[in-house]
């Protein structure tokens, strides 16, 4: 054999090596793809990339088994005259004939009523492109993942601190010393979050995990704190309690920057009761949050205009001004915590009272004592100079453990009270955003208001998701019902600001409040595991009204590869993969920014699309120019743009705004960033540097920014924001404190349906507070005392790797893991077949036992089990026979109650759906019942099309598959 | 581990080959010394010399079929001779030829009768060909023997292999299963050594019995030296495996796990015992009081069908410490 | 001589299996490939792998580590898989000691996989030949890379760099700073196979709190609304 040490791979075949972004899941790193005569040899980090720095994942790793999967849909496929949905029964068709069919009947809907159209998109990163797309077809009925994936964690913290983890912000590992990780499991920063956590632990940091699980991450952390799930409000709150009473918060901070010292009204029978304080001092223009409020000075002992240079503001303490009693906004969360003892919190969280004090002191102690000072010059939006930039170096990190719960919202709140507390909001060591954030609480944009906002053959007035800032914003009718095919922007769920996916399946089928001809889902797994209540969701699909038509006329759907919704469709379009089209993750959408500024990237072509797929991009823009949407057409209506790339460099959000997808290398020659013409050559100018562009800011703006006067005004100038205004904490919500006063009666305008009155006076509490979550508090608790949650395996992404004959060998079924105290109580041994049974259904499973998992928790990689047939496996595949998904015991609508009866079993301010509430019971299965997971669906078709299922052996080298044995 | 057919076959053919040709030329020995009648050179020492030869052949097949593809037994195989220096498979790869080839001259010795007298110890034995031969040959054997039971016995991890004991066991098995294959000819020709050829066989069976029950003893008393503490060095008590990393096994999931429950385990233990230690002892006994020829042939047939037991149970009960990072799929 | 190896850093491996799909990705098409799977769309799929992650839970809720554990060959000082290999396809090299297979004399008899205590490997179930770990000789010796590349892909990949790679003879290779500095240890250590890969353990961060850091001058609720004075009586009243 040839010496290895002799031979170079180079050597073999024709070499070249290109950059692109990667898509094999959604944290979008560079990678650098090896190909050998033309076919991938090799998908490596690139190490010149700021997100992955040279690493990659699992999943980044195994590219190649996705690009050459024998699941890939290669031709555009109608369902057969006659054949049955969600049989497979697809003829192949031209590319032209599918367009026809599509411009034949959108231009109808368009005509008549454009809402009839839906446009439903999974995890994709595309959002600015298809929300555009929907705005210019003049649907209201538009959303993406958000509203069933993390819409919590989102609005919690935007409407609260202006900015959000998620995509939106992180934590600062660099600086930081304590480092608290809530429910999170694998996260959409995956690599930079694990590059981050072992520099974090290396240099001797505290990494405490508050996970009801220890996997992955949590198994790093210094301590765990298993807690029970949907309880971390009561913990935050607790812990708020703890810091209170020991004085543990930063004053200075609150002070200056949150509105803690703010008075607020608590005249009871005033329209205003619950809102700050305003003076009639002339309010700016355009002003988000005027700052006409007041402070009590303490030198003074006298109300006294915010941010008085001579005032020195109390922030606690009640008053009265002119006969109205008023208290600081800190006063209230003071007395809102009163209660919420350590010891309370220890009953509902089950993490020992002991524990939850020494968890406040520790982030209180450090956050005061070990303050990261760093010489930095900054202004403030007041004018005032800065020597310093002052952190305390206590960060945090939360995702669906906190948002996939009906009390999500308000725990979140709780989370970003505490972490403002502490002083770490965009601090050295704590919070930082990423551009284009920190943005206005709330954002600027807004939903359409009414049905006048939706009219034919004209693009919607108003974006199909927006920011609510009081009910005025909602969309709804005159009697306060919903309008949205989802009911976002209902006073169902006011701030669903990412709208409700997860039900718009569910209310298109029953007409309810109207039914709609085209359901278009692109990247969406809505037949399997992004729905809840799957099996149903199944039917559904295929269910037909008495005329003998489906309830859901024409479903259309784009996908790469034969996932379980591909069954369902009347019309496939097949997608190209990540290698093989352009693609940008815009500034417009969600960019991969880096604390330290904006940053965007790109997707650039590696190899061929495989067949006749074509991008969804492309299919947008040729769809829109057919139907003459204004956007993609001239004033002759005429196509405007070539094709996608074409789209991208020359596209602006309106004429000469200078503002388009890409921000990087704009200008004629490239010679601008942000705003500028657009630039003929800027794909090529993203391919040389490695597909991103990354504007790094001057350092005195890259700190404080929701109050850094040199930042705010750079961003105005380049079109990131509207304003230059602070945006200052609302640890107080005088929005939410709007909904409830509306919900209360005590405010004109829009106010709820009798029937919700009760729901949103409730939930629309200004401060945070606890509840249980709502499925527990109408189950019987003691019928269904476990809890069961799913985790993002780390080498998986939901539904889409099974077909990827590697990652499958890592997870190629899933157990329901459970404590050994469970399987002791009710009889089962590791390994054995149970039931899991919730309120709403039942799956088959196998068992095995972890020490692990908090008690009264059960749980399941998510995702894993697949319905037979799917995905190019064979029926038998063990993802089919042995895997299971528990979304079958999760209803995707609350048990019918007074407040309605088809309510989302959902977070009832956002709409975010509550994956995680579900409780359940487990016992053994009969040792006569088959051993195969339950249910079972009939095995899904290969359809046309689809290339051949390797057989019994695969041997991948370098895009040849055969028994080739290595270099000689 | 996980017991191959392949070299059940391979080590119990082989085994009972050599013991054949170790009885031929004690037998051989005995008659030359005059303490036993002289035998027909072509009908028995040949014949028997063929048996044995057989048999090594079949060994050799059943071996193919343990290289990853046949076909590396012509193309590759003869490299397995090159490091002796080493590997006692390499040991055997030499040996196990060399001693066919001596088996094969025995054969053609006897057959075409060369046995002219070269010279005579103590002018009591006379030393002829087939008498060098046939003691190389057992030389060969007894080599063959100690270089296929160190294949095992030298793996230290393998602590139930790694003992003396499974030499003696390998030399013993061999033996006894050899000359009860003598007997069992012998009686099949109607040739009167089958007593003496049965004694031996019984010698060795209950020698064969003290040392593997030796074996079990210590086995089942066997300390394991590594431990999930040592095999990850966490120091603990109480460690558990959660996931082994894949979910459709792998290499290392089949090839040291037998993959039987206790009960098929327990079942091919008192499979063995009576099948190589008791039924053949008294199938002896039997047809030394019934005369009969056909018995021996049963009690051989008895004993190997019991040696293959013994050798599956050989690598069933041998617990490889790699099985510590292999014991849940999660 | 120099003996490179990989160390292990438990502490912050979060088993992601990153090193897992790099290393077959790139092994399947290179020096040592390809490497089989098995039944790769259909049920109970299996093939051959270089390195896999497994993981571990040590002790009883809710005192419980969970240990992920990433394994390859070690490449041994003292291989006892080398030895025993009857072809000599099994060996170590002299110059940077690492034990590879020769897959052209390889003759698939599985001795040298029954010899590693260690379960690391593979026989390539469709080449019928026994694989394993390379460390990645054709990248780590290949001079055309640039120096910061010449690093085994897992090593290259793996997020949380819990992976080292390094020469263990050289006291002064990060990954022989890292053994000395870091508590390295090797598995099995009871067989004297000197494995030349080494382990990191786990390390805690903790943090203690002293009272006087609970009660100081500075609380800033000290600023808030003075202390309602005394009602009624007060010592100031009655003492003389
Ligand atoms: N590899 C991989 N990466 C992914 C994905 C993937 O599928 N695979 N998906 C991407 C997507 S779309 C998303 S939204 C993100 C989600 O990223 P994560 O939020 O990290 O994902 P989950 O797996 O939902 O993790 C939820 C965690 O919260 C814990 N948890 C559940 N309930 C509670 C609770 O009440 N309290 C606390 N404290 N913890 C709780 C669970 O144990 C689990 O560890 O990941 C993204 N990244
Ligand atoms: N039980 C439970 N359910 C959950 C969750 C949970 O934690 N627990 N998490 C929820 C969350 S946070 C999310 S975000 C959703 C995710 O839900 P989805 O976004 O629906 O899920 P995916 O499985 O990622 O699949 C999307 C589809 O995209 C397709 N696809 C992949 N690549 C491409 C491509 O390049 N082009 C096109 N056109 N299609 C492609 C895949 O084949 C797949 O059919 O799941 C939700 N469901
Ligand atoms: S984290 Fe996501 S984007 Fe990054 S390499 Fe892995 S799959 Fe690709
Ligand atoms: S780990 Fe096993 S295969 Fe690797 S050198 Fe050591 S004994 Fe040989
Ligand atoms: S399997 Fe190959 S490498 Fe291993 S001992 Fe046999 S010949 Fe040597
Ligand atoms: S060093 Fe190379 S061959 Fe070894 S485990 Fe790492 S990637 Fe695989
Ligand atoms: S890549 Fe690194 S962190 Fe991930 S499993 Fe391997 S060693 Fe652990
Ligand atoms: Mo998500």
């Amino acid at each position: 054999m040839l010496d290895p040490a002799e031979h170079s791979d180079s050597d073999t075949g024709r070499v070249e090596t290109k950059n692109t972004t990667c898509y094999m899941c959604a944290c979008r790193c560079g990678i650098r793809v090896t190909l050998r005569d033309g076919e991938v040899r090799h998908i490596e980090g690139n190490p010149e990339h700021p997100l992955n720095q040279g690493v990659i994942c699992a999943k980044g790793a195994s590219g190649i088994m996705k690009q050459y999967s024998p699941a890939r849909l290669t031709k555009p496929l109608l369902r057969r005259p006659g054949g049955e949905r969600g049989d497979s029964d697809f003829e192949e068709i031209s590319w032209e004939r599918a367009f026809q069919i599509m411009q034949d009947r959108l231009s109808e809907l368009r005509k008549n009523d454009p809402k009839q159209f839906a446009l439903f998109t999974g995890r994709d990163q595309m959002q600015a492109l298809t929300g555009l797309f929907a705005k210019q077809f003049g649907t209201p009925n538009y959303a993406a993942h958000g509203g069933f994936c993390s819409v919590n964690m989102a609005a919690g913290m935007i409407y609260t601190i202006g900015g959000s983890f998620w995509e939106f912000g992180g934590p600062d590992l660099d600086r930081a010393k304590l480092f608290v990780m809530i429910g999170t499991a694998e996260d959409h920063h995956s690599n930079p979050m694990k590059i981050a956590l072992s520099k974090f632990k290396r240099r001797g940091g505290r990494f405490i995990s508050i996970n009801p699980i220890r996997t992955g991450y949590s198994a790093i952390a210094d301590e765990w704190v298993p807690i029970r799930p949907g309880t971390d409000g009561a913990l935050f709150l607790a812990i708020i309690h703890e810091l209170i009473e020991q004085g543990l918060y930063d004053r200075d901070f609150m002070v200056n920057y949150t509105n803690a010292a703010e008075l607020i009204d608590l005249d009871e029978t005033s329209d205003e009761y619950g809102l700050f304080i305003r003076t009639t001092k002339p309010v700016e223009e355009g002003c988000f949050d005027p700052q006409n409020k007041l402070w009590w000075d303490r030198l003074t002992n006298s109300p006294v205009d915010v941010r008085h240079p001579d005032a020195d503001p109390y922030l606690l303490g009640e008053y009265e001004i002119d006969g109205k009693p008023v208290k600081t906004a800190f006063q209230l969360i003071k007395e809102r915590v009163a209660e919420y003892t350590v010891a309370w919190a220890e009953g509902i969280t089950g993490i020992p009272a002991e524990t939850i004090r020494r968890l406040a002191h520790e982030m209180g102690v450090i956050a005061r004592d070990q303050k990261v000072e760093l010489p930095i010059q900054w202004t403030d939006v007041w004018g005032q100079e800065h020597e310093k930039v002052i952190g305390s170096p206590v960060a945090f990190h939360a995702m669906r453990g906190l948002a996939a719960h009906s009390n999500g919202f308000q725990s979140i709140r709780a989370m970003s009270v505490l972490m403002s507390m502490l002083g770490t909001i965009d601090t050295p060591g704590g919070f930082r955003h990423k551009a284009p954030f920190p943005r206005p609480i709330p954002p600027c944009p807004k939903p359409p208001k009414s049905m006048d906002d939706v009219q034919p053959e004209t693009p919607l007035n108003g974006m199909p998701l927006g920011w609510p800032a009081d009910p005025n914003d909602l969309f709804v009718d005159d009697q306060g019902e919903p309008l949205r095919i989802d009911k976002a922007f209902s006073w169902e769920y006011p701030l669903s600001v990412h709208g409700l996916m997860h039900n718009a399946i569910t209310n298109a089928w029953r007409g309810d409040p109207y039914r709609i001809d085209t359901l278009l889902l692109f990247m969406a797994n809505m037949a399997w595991n992004s729905s809840m209540n799957t099996s149903q969701v199944r039917e559904m699909l295929v269910d037909k009204d008495e005329e003998g038509e489906y309830k859901i006329p024409f479903l259309i759907v784009c996908d790469a590869f034969q996932s379980e919704t591909v069954a369902f469709a009347d019309l496939v379009l097949p997608d190209t993969t990540y290698l093989e089209r352009h693609d940008a993750m815009s500034m417009l959408d969600r960019p991969i920014s880096e604390y330290d500024g904006p940053v965007d990237s790109v997707r650039i072509p590696v190899v061929e699309p495989k067949g006749d797929c074509k991008p969804f991009q492309e299919v947008l823009i040729e769809l829109g120019s057919r139907l003459g949407l204004p956007a993609f057409v001239n004033a002759q209506g005429q196509r405007k743009f070539r094709d996608y790339p074409d789209f991208i460099v020359n596209y602006e959000t309106s004429p000469g705004s200078g503002i388009g997808f890409l921000s990087g290398w704009r200008g004629k020659g490239g010679e601008k960033f942000l705003k500028g013409e657009p630039n003929p050559r800027q794909w090529e100018m993203y391919a040389k540097n490695n597909c991103v562009y990354h504007h790094a800011l001057p350092k005195s703006y890259q700190y404080m920014r929701n109050w850094n006067k040199g930042y705010l005004e750079w961003a105005r100038a380049h079109g990131m924001t509207r304003y230059a205004e602070p945006i200052n904490i609302q640890l107080y919500s005088e929005v939410l404190q709007k909904f409830r006063l509306a919900a209360e009666g005590k405010r004109p305008g829009r106010q709820p349906p009798a029937r919700l009155r009760q729901r949103v006076a409730t939930y629309f509490d200004p401060l945070p507070f606890y509840h249980e979550s709502l499925e527990s508090a109408q189950i019987d608790r003691h019928a269904y005392p476990l809890h069961a949650l799913t985790q993002r395996p780390m080498a998986m992404y939901h539904s889409w790797d099974s077909q990827n004959a590697w990652l499958r060998q890592i997870h190629t079924y899933n157990y329901l893991y459970v404590s050994p105290k469970l399987g002791e109580a009710q009889g089962f041994d590791d390994g054995d077949w149970v039931w899991a049974e919730s309120a709403h259904g039942k799956v088959r499973c196998m068992a095995r036992f972890s020490e692990s998992v908090e008690p009264g928790t059960v749980w399941t990689w998510n995702a894993i089990g697949k319905a037979s047939g799917a995905w190019g496996l064979s029926n038998k595949a063990n993802e089919a026979k042995q895997g299971f998904l528990l979304n079958h015991l999760i209803a995707e609508e609350l048990p019918a109650c007074e407040e309605g009866e088809h309510l989302s079993n959902s977070d009832p301010l956002t709409g975010q759906a509550a994956w995680y509430d579900v409780r359940v019971k487990v016992y053994k299965a009969m040792d006569n019942e088959p051993a195969v997971s339950f249910p079972q669906f009939k095995p899904q078709r290969r359809v046309a099309g689809q290339g051949t299922r390797r057989g019994k052996w695969q041997a991948y080298f370098a895009g040849m598959f055969r028994n080739k044995v290595h270099c000689k | 581990m996980h017991p191959a057919f392949s070299v059940i076959f391979l080590t119990t053919l082989i085994g009972a080959g050599q013991g054949l040709f170790m009885a031929l030329v004690t037998g051989q020995v005995y008659s030359l010394a005059n303490l036993l009648a002289p035998q027909d050179s072509q009908s028995f020492y040949a014949m028997g010399a063929l048996i044995t030869a057989t048999l090594l052949a079949g060994g050799l097949v059943a071996a193919v079929f343990h290289l990853g593809k046949p076909s590396y037994f012509i193309t590759r195989a003869w490299r397995g001779m090159s490091q002796w220096r080493t590997s006692w498979l390499s040991r055997e790869l030499i040996a196990l030829p060399m001693f066919m080839l001596l088996v094969l001259a025995y054969a053609a010795v006897h057959y075409l009768g060369w046995t002219q007298i070269w010279f005579t110890i103590k002018g009591q034995i006379p030393v002829d060909a087939s008498l060098v031969i046939g003691m190389l040959g057992v030389l060969m054997s007894v080599i063959l023997f100690v270089s296929t039971a160190m294949i095992y016995a030298s793996l230290k991890f393998l602590q139930e292999w790694h003992t003396a004991l499974t030499v003696a066991n390998f030399f013993l098995f061999g033996l006894a299963s050899g000359f009860m294959l003598a007997a069992a000819f012998s009686a099949w020709m109607g040739i009167e050594l089958v007593s003496f050829f049965g004694g031996w066989a019984v010698v060795f069976t209950v020698l064969a019995a003290i040392t593997r029950a030796f074996s079990m003893l210590r086995n089942a008393r066997i300390k394991h030296k590594s431990t999930l503490a040592s095999a990850l060095g966490i120091r603990h008590t109480k460690i558990t495996q959660r996931s082994m990393g894949f979910m459709g096994g792998s290499f290392n999931t089949r090839e040291f796990f037998h993959g039987q429950g206790p009960v098929v385990l327990a079942m091919a233990r008192w499979f063995f015992v009576l099948n190589v230690f008791v039924f053949p002892v008294i199938l002896l006994a039997a047809s030394n009081l019934l005369e009969s020829a056909s018995l021996p042939v049963l009690a051989f047939v008895v004993q190997y069908l019991g040696l293959l037991a013994e050798r599956w149970y050989f690598f069933a009960e041998a617990r490889h410490p790699q099985n510590l990072y292999y014991q849940t799929v999660g | 001589m120099s003996q490179l190896a990989l160390v292990i850093d438990l502490n912050v491996c979060v088993g992601c299996h990153a090193c897992v799909t790099s290393c077959k990705e790139w092994n399947t098409s290179g020096w040592a490939g390809s490497l089989a799977d098995q039944h790769p769309y259909d049920a109970d799929p299996t093939g051959t792998f270089f390195n896999r992650v497994q993981s571990f839970e040590v002790g009883q809720y809710p005192n419980t580590e969970t240990v992920h554990f990433p394994k390859s060959c070690l490449h041994c000082e003292e291989p006892p898989c080398v030895p025993v290999c009857p072809t000599g396809a099994s060996y170590k090299r002299p110059d940077n000691g690492v034990v590879l297979v020769d897959y052209d004399k390889c003759i698939g008899c599985k001795y040298c996989s029954w010899a590693c205590p260690y379960g690391v490997r593979e026989l390539d179930e469709m080449q019928k030949v026994m694989k394993k770990c390379t460390l990645c000789i054709d990248r780590i010796t290949d001079e055309t890379l640039p120096e910061a590349e010449r690093k085994p892909a897992c090593v290259l990949a793996c997020p949380t760099s819990a992976r080292l790679y390094g020469d263990v003879h050289d006291p002064d290779s990060e990954a022989s700073e890292a053994i000395r500095e870091r508590g390295g240890y090797q598995l099995m250590p009871e067989w004297g196979t000197k494995p030349a890969n080494h382990y990191l353990p786990r390390r805690k961060t903790r943090m203690q709190i002293f009272d006087d850091e609970l009660e100081r001058v500075d609380n800033p609720l000290k600023k808030e609304a003075p202390l309602p004075a005394a009602k009624g009586e007060t010592l100031d009243d009655v003492a003389y």
